[in-house]
């Protein structure tokens, strides 16, 4: 632990912070990453909450629960809780804790700015939650049941949830940019002297592009968002099509955000499998080179293919051709990326504690749902997939395995690290099996529901759907309510538990093991001595 | 310039309230804003509380860091931080106008083609709209917004273009000023940067007022009125927050905070305000021009 | 121990799952689908082609990832005392794995982007310079209206109540669209209020419905049947209310099919042209039909509307008000909202409707609303 001492002792750092004062106002990185997680888990359960009661409605035909504008509303609720709640704040709080202890680093590059970018996340969510509940309250307008895409002209016709709607996007969008300048930063001006950016850890990477993918979209998206609020008080006319305007329009604008997001969820996860699979296969990551020119490759041809989402708003053959040929071509890294996954597994010594089990379930799961992404690419069938519950069982195959278990990996992962407690290996291995057979029983079934002819966004179907709705309502509440499990360890590991060494897994290479469990308030004051070995 | 012992140890700023005040009047001033459009009436007062807020926000935090750097506790590497945020941050802006000058080329190209029939599907004129002339500046089939004419570009856009570029050089002087250590230039400078900023608001206000009374031209004249405004407007309001921000600089300047080496706010104003310089250029050819 | 909780987690709630899925539903006669339905249409058929290689492909690739991975599991665990080959990633195949892998992908997507493209080349454009039947398609909140602009015919679908439609609720509706077989069709889609989207699985393709634009797809009907679809772009509250089904049958069927519905045109033209006063109790019940099929949806039969996004028409000011209100709302409609304008109804429906409005539920204007007060008022 020589690292971590403080040769010299710089004058401004008295005592550390305590009480409501260390987490309110916050400068440093591992405070703030334990706010970002937390939120995160708050807004999971949210997220999950709603979800549940999606998949309680749908348990049999007819209309038993929710009225259909609640169903809407909770469906729009759940997604953006989901992914601007729960996994971004999720990925950035791994961020903030890991990076600079990664990359020999005492803080991240701008400490104050990094709190402003957390703590504008609560507001984003009381934003969010007044535009679900503000129509409950008497003048409140009718409910938001556009759906997370918002497309015009419905999102016209809504009432003023919508504002809120749109102000707490605004909100999500200057937290995500600020933080991802700050990641930006931080990785290119703060690694430790002799820390080249080709022996830099890729969960660092990962984020590099990341970050730059948000700073280049997010605020496209404000920007479209921007232009509907102006639509809905202002009186103008980009989506009305009597002034010239276009509907689509605003449909370019959200995916040329969206698509680049969908990647955003992926990445620090994968960055995170770059880490946990070497760990417990006791061999160095396959192809580190490639690994970054697949992510770079990635982000680069992510922005370019957005429109496969809107293959039937009737573009010219051309467009098409170009967009499907584009996305396709997107499987060439992320195949390369799982390949190198595969091979680093190959001829190791793999030992399966949870954050590796969930690592190889990610690998087939995720496999399974970029292969149906590459489906629906193909145009000619997305004209039948396009808006059914096929589409709706891809992205869960991917947002789930790609992003969510790629995030619990890490949690476990690093868990011991952060606490400086052992998690209970039984509980996380139980949870582990029942998260992941409750989740293919949620969601493969939709798979068929889609090819049948079942809409997405729908309260109420006809009684052909049934089966298959059940199987996927049953999965889900098994799914759903393993989450407590995840929960109740979390918090058992805080509180205590066996003590964890400084390197915790026995095949884990990086500066991060070589700081104590948990890490003294300041790490790294001093730059650590880069060795061959400790990076990739 | 900082001792080498700061220079290899890190910095690391005190707890601070500031982000949290942040937090506080964004949300304040957004809840009012939403309340407002709603036409509910404490939404205003709710919005000037948030906005009074958020301007005591900036003054704090500014003041603490001014303090910092003042204290000479900022490092080489500190400094290279801040440079690298506030352009990052700018390429941020950069695609925050993109939207829009992305939704004005598909407005022109695609949009208007495809209602006028000779789009891909040639079919939307025949069936829906027999009459129309899809000939840009549109306010579209249904004519909203009344007969409007469209801004000409070699009036006051062409004096605004004039005035902008002429305050990048001016700024470039001001700079040229400062390495040198000559207060005078970099005083004076700022000064003709300043001038020209507002003098560029004062013609584009007037503008809008010739645009709105005489020329009918309207933020309801269709998609016309619509880009029209939503460029400029943004774009206006970005060249009044570089004016404000240069005033600060300025008073600054005269208090003799910067030195040839140490005056990163003053360079992060200058590209910003560059940033702004282009992006006018961009709107004068597009969007006036042709 | 991972084994053990495989067999006892994974297992228990297949089997409940499965037992519940199949005692709690009784629709013993419901198609279990699994699959696109059979293609209807040439067109179709190669969309299903198509869908199924990738199907196939991807199920390929699938299959390897798996045996691959699963052997690697098996063999290259440390509880097997395997050694970690440290320098794997350092041999040959370590040294151009990032050649070979992206060059086989290239492969297979290139394979899937060239079958994909030429299915698109034949189905994506209207074929030109043929006879085609146009039909144009308007979504509505939440009806469809059908459009034979060849034979001046116009049809409005909206989605048949339980209690009529039993086991096809949500799969039928009052009045289908009719199509011939054999005949080059030309779909014209646009929508009157937000996005909708047409799509008929048989038929094989999805469009959307765009206020204020007008996109095309084409198909030919290759066999009779009945073919069941929904709406597929979300448009607000009863988007699952937008079935809609297509009833294809022959041309001879098709043109006699023509002839009757231009004869109710001419009857329904002729009844309101008539020059007559119409006595309250005609319009009730005439106005009680049409409120019920047109405006119930978002009004509610009981008229109380569903707060706050559809207001109640029982005690509505607006309806007790002063008549001129009243019409110029229903004629004109609400920009900006779900309310739409009703002005291509005729004068009689016009006044049919607003004296039911104004006499139904508590309201008791006492007002009798004739043909020619709405011609005066539009
Ligand atoms: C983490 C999130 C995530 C990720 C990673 C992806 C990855 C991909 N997605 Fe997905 N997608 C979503 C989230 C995501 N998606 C969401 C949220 C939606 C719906 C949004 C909404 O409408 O609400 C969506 C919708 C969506 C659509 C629109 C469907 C429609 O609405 O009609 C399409 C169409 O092209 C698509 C394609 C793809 C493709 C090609 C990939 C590729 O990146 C996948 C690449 C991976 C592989 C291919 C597997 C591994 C590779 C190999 C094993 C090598 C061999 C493979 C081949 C030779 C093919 N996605
Ligand atoms: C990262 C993103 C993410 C995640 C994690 C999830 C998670 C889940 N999603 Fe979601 N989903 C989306 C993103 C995501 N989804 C998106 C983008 C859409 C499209 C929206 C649109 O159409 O606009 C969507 C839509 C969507 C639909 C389609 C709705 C429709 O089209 O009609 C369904 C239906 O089954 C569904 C189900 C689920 C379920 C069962 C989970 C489960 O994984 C949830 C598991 C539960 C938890 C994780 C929390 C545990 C909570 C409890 C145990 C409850 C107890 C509660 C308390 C104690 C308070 N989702
Ligand atoms: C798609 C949904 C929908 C349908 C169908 C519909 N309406 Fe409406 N209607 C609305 C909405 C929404 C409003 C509220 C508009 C507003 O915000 O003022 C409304 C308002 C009204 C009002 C004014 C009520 C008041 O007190 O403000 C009348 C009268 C009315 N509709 C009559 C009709 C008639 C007659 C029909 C059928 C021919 C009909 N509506 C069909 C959605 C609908
Ligand atoms: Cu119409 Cu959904
Ligand atoms: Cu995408």
């Amino acid at each position: 632990m020589s690292h971590t001492s403080t040769l010299h002792d710089v004058p401004h750092h008295h005592a550390n912070p305590t009480g409501w004062r260390r987490w309110l106002f916050s400068t440093n990185h591992k405070d703030i990453g334990t706010l970002y997680l937390l939120f995160a888990l708050a807004m999971l359960f949210m997220g999950g909450a709603s979800a549940m009661l999606i998949r309680a409605e749908l348990f049999q035909p007819g209309i038993q629960l929710l009225d259909p504008d609640l169903y809407n509303n909770l469906v729009t609720n759940h997604a953006l809780l989901m992914i601007f709640g729960s996994v971004m704040p999720a990925a950035a709080g791994l961020a903030n804790w890991m990076i600079p202890l990664m990359i020999g680093a005492p803080d991240m590059a701008l400490p104050r700015m990094n709190n402003l970018s957390f703590w504008i996340l609560p507001a984003a969510g009381t934003m969010l939650i007044l535009s679900f509940v503000v129509p409950f309250f008497p003048g409140g307008g009718s409910q938001i049941n556009t759906g997370w895409t918002l497309y015009p002209p419905l999102s016209i016709q809504v009432g003023m949830s919508m504002d809120f709607l749109i102000f707490a996007i605004h909100l999500l969008g200057i937290s995500s940019v600020l933080a991802s300048i700050n990641i930006i930063v931080t990785l290119l001006n703060m690694r430790a002297p002799g820390m080249t950016l080709m022996k830099m850890p890729i969960f660092c990477w990962t984020w590099l592009v990341t970050a730059f993918l948000l700073i280049l979209v997010v605020p496209v998206l404000a920007g479209g968002v921007t232009m509907l609020l102006f639509d809905r008080h202002f009186g103008t006319s980009f989506f009305d099509a009597a002034g010239g305007g276009d509907p689509v329009l605003f449909q370019h604008l959200f995916w040329f955000f969206g698509h680049p997001e969908v990647y955003v969820l992926l990445l620090p996860s994968i960055g995170v499998l770059s880490h946990v699979i070497p760990t417990f296969a006791r061999k160095p990551l396959f192809g580190y080179k490639s690994m970054v020119g697949a992510m770079i490759a990635v982000g680069t041809i992510g922005m370019v293919v957005w429109a496969h989402h809107q293959y039937t708003i009737g573009m010219s053959l051309g467009a098409v051709s170009y967009f499907m040929i584009g996305t396709i071509i997107i499987s060439i890294p992320v195949g390369l990326m799982i390949f190198n996954f595969i091979a680093t597994m190959w001829r190791g010594a793999m030992s399966f504690e949870t954050p590796m089990l969930f690592a190889v379930a990610i690998i087939l799961m995720f496999t399974f749902g970029g292969l149906s992404g590459v489906m629906l690419a193909v145009v000619p069938a997305d004209m039948q997939y396009h808006d059914s519950m096929f589409v709706v069982a891809h992205f869960h195959y991917v947002l789930m395995p790609g992003a969510v278990f790629g995030l619990f990996a890490g949690v476990f992962y690093w868990l011991p690290k952060w606490t400086g407690h052992m998690y209970d290996e039984r509980l996380g291995k139980i949870f582990f099996w029942i998260n992941v057979t409750g989740f293919n029983l949620t969601f493969f079934p939709q798979h068929f529901l889609g090819l049948a002819g079942m809409p997405r966004r729908i309260i109420d179907y006809n009684v052909m759907f049934t089966e298959f709705n059940v199987i996927s309502s049953i999965g889900a509440m098994i799914f759903g309510f393993s989450h407590l499990l995840l929960l109740y360890i979390v918090i058992k590991t805080i509180r205590g538990g066996e003590p964890a060494p400084s390197r915790v897994w026995e095949g884990a290479r990086g500066l991060e093991w070589e700081v104590a469990s948990p890490p003294p308030f300041h790490t790294w004051e001093t730059p650590p001595p880069i060795r061959q070995e400790q990076s990739a | 310039m900082s001792s080498t012992e700061q220079q290899t140890a890190y910095f690391i700023p005190e707890p601070s309230p500031w982000p949290i005040v942040g937090m506080v009047s964004l949300l304040t001033t957004l809840i009012g804003a939403a309340l407002t459009m709603n036409g509910v009436a404490v939404g205003r007062y709710i919005v000037i509380g948030g906005l009074l807020l958020f301007a005591y926000l900036l003054f704090g935090w500014f003041r603490d860091v001014i303090a910092e750097n003042l204290a000479d506790r900022y490092n080489r590497q500190v400094d290279r931080s801040f440079r690298m945020g506030m352009f990052w941050f700018i390429a941020s802006e950069v695609f925050f106008f993109l939207a829009f000058f992305g939704a004005l080329f598909y407005i022109r190209n695609v949009a208007l083609p495809w209602l006028g029939g000779d789009g891909y599907l040639g079919a939307t004129r025949e069936i829906l709209y027999s009459q129309f002339n899809p000939a840009w500046p549109s306010h579209g089939p249904g004519a909203l917004g009344g007969t409007f004419t469209p801004m000409g570009a070699w009036g006051i856009p062409a004096l605004n273009t004039l005035l902008l570029l002429s305050s990048g050089a001016t700024i470039t002087w001001a700079h040229w000023g400062l390495k040198q250590d000559d207060q005078k230039t970099l005083v004076r400078g700022l000064m003709a940067t300043i001038a020209l900023g507002l003098l560029f608001v004062v013609f584009q206000a007037y503008e809008y007022f010739h645009a709105y009374g005489a020329l009918n031209l309207t933020l309801e004249s269709g998609v016309y009125g619509s880009t029209f405004y939503m460029l400029t407007g943004f774009h206006g309001f970005h060249v009044t927050m570089g004016a404000i921000m240069l005033m600060a600089i300025l008073g600054r300047s005269l208090k003799g905070h910067f030195s040839a080496h140490n005056h990163f706010a003053f360079e992060a104003v200058a590209w910003y305000w560059h940033f702004v310089d282009v992006v006018w250029l961009g709107l004068f050819i597009f969007v006036y021009w042709f | 121990m991972c084994r053990r909780f495989t067999t006892v987690s994974g297992l228990i709630p297949l089997i409940t799952g499965l037992v519940a899925g199949l005692s709690v539903t009784h629709s013993t006669q419901a198609e279990y689908g699994i699959n696109f339905p059979p293609p209807a249409a040439d067109v179709a058929q190669e969309i299903y082609d198509i869908h199924m290689l990738t199907m196939q492909i991807a199920t390929f690739l699938l299959l390897v990832v798996f045996s691959i991975v699963i052997y690697s599991l098996y063999f290259h665990r440390k509880s097997r005392g395997y050694p970690a080959d440290q320098q794997f990633h350092n041999t040959w195949f370590g040294n151009w794995s990032w050649v070979i892998v992206p060059a086989l992908v290239l492969g297979v997507d290139l394979t899937i982007a060239s079958n994909a493209d030429a299915v698109l080349k034949k189905v994506w454009d209207v074929p030109k310079g043929e006879k085609l039947m146009d039909v144009k398609v308007t979504g509505h909140q939440w009806w469809w209206e059908f459009d034979y602009l060849d034979y001046g015919i116009k049809v409005e679908s909206r989605y048949t109540p339980q209690e009529q439609a039993g086991d096809l609720y949500l799969r039928e509706v009052d009045n289908r669209l009719v199509l011939p077989t054999n005949t080059k069709i030309r779909f014209l889609h646009t929508s009157a209020d937000v996005l909708h989207a047409f799509w008929v699985p048989e038929l094989a393709f999805k469009k959307d419905a765009i206020p204020g634009y007008v996109t095309e797809t084409w198909s030919e009907l290759n066999r009779e049947g009945v073919f069941r679809g929904q709406c597929a772009e979300l448009c607000g509250t009863w988007h699952s209310r937008m079935p809609l089904v297509v009833e294809s049958i022959s041309e001879e069927k098709f043109q006699a099919w023509v002839a009757d519905q231009q004869a109710i045109k001419v009857a329904a033209a002729a009844e309101a042209a008539a020059t007559k006063t119409w006595s309250r109790e005609e319009l009730m019940a005439k106005g009680k039909t049409l409120y019920e099929t047109k405006c119930a949806a978002c009004h509610q039969l009981t008229g109380q509307g569903l707060p706050p996004a559809f207001p109640p028409l029982n005690g509505s000011a607006i309806v007790n008000g002063p008549i001129e209100a009243h019409f110029n709302l229903v004629i004109n409609g609400k920009p900006g909202t779900a309310m739409q304008a009703w002005g291509s109804l005729n004068d009689l429906e016009i006044a049919a409707i607003i004296t039911y409005e104004r006499n139904a539920w508590d309201n008791r204007t006492g007002d009798t609303v004739q043909p020619t007060d709405v011609a005066l008022a539009r």
